[in-house]
């Protein structure tokens, strides 16, 4: 055989064993990406499977949800009236008014009465807690829950063994009547003007004292 | 003689070359993809056991169908109890 037979039977068998090898090593890729589809499709299968019901389940949750906001809307627009209602949620979810009652168009119209003001944060927090807040159980004539003003107070009260210093540092009320350490004469009293006692020291009280100018 | 030496030249300078040249870049893009369809197959797993807490939907289904019973009983009692506002 001529030399140059030989190198090119030396030349085919070296492509054939590249093909070979390339082709081998192309094929056991495949493999593992057949095999990791496989991995995947259960996967997605699985998932498929589970998720299944999903969408019944929640859609019956909803369902209840919607009857329950129905229930609870219509209760406190009933008992509270409209306005009222807004400015409860309001002051229990800052914001909320904006959104309004989703039963109640016409709730998103409504400027939110502040209710904070009326009821103490103290009272909306337990109301917030779910726990029983005194708002319907104070008479008129009970502590001042509903006092925006003394509301605080009846609250430390609950905490009596802590020493409060604001409203005992007050300026105590005037003694009136003979034994009144100032005493004033009412013929000079009339049309002369009043001074108020602890004029310019600061007192919020506002209380008004009789002495001589 | 002289073509047979020629073609041999070309066999292994050229055609040899270019067929080492395709097939590794078939290799290369098959061995690509690889990483690639393990990374779904984890992810799908992954994405499976995820939802094996599905099936406590049906526990809050259970619950949140007895929560609205108990506000619905309460509200009732509400609305006997308190008056409505003035509007109302």
């Amino acid at each position: 055989m001529p030399a140059a037979g030989v190198v090119m039977v030396i030349a085919v068998v070296a492509i054939v064993t590249v093909v070979v090898f390339f082709l081998v090593s192309t094929i056991l890729a495949l493999r593992a990406i057949t095999s990791g589809l496989d991995d995947a499709i259960a996967g997605v299968v699985e998932i498929i499977e589970k998720s299944a019901p999903v969408n019944e389940v929640v859609t019956n949750i909803n369902q209840n949800l919607d009857a329950g906001v129905d229930l609870l809307e219509g209760l406190l627009v009933k008992k509270a009236d409209l306005r009222d209602a807004v400015g409860l949620v309001d002051g229990l979810y800052p914001g909320a008014a904006a959104q309004g009652l989703r039963n109640f168009p016409d709730s998103r119209q409504i400027k939110a009465p502040r209710i904070g003001e009326v009821y103490t944060r103290g009272t909306l927090t337990l109301a917030r807690l779910g726990r029983e807040a005194p708002i319907a159980a104070a008479s008129p004539n009970g502590p001042a829950l509903r006092n925006a003003i003394y509301g605080s107070h009846a609250a430390r009260t609950l905490y009596s063994d802590v020493r409060h210093d604001k409203p005992e540092r007050l300026p105590r009320s005037p003694v009136i009547g003979a034994d009144s350490p100032v005493q004033y004469d009412p013929e000079e009293e009339v049309g002369g003007p009043r001074k108020r006692w602890g004029d310019g020291s600061g007192g919020s009280g506002g209380s008004v004292t009789q002495e001589r100018s | 003689m002289i073509l047979e030496w020629i073609g041999d030249a070309v066999l292994l300078l050229v055609v040899l070359p270019v067929v080492i040249y395709l097939l590794r870049g078939v290799l290369n893009a098959a061995n690509g993809i690889v990483p690639s369809v393990t990374r779904i197959a984890a992810a799908a797993r992954a994405g499976s056991r995820d939802l094996d807490a599905v099936p406590l939907l049906l526990t809050t289904q259970g619950q949140v169908a007895k929560t609205i019973e108990a506000a619905a009983n309460y509200g009732g009692s509400l609305d006997v109890i308190l008056d409505d506002a003035k509007g109302a």
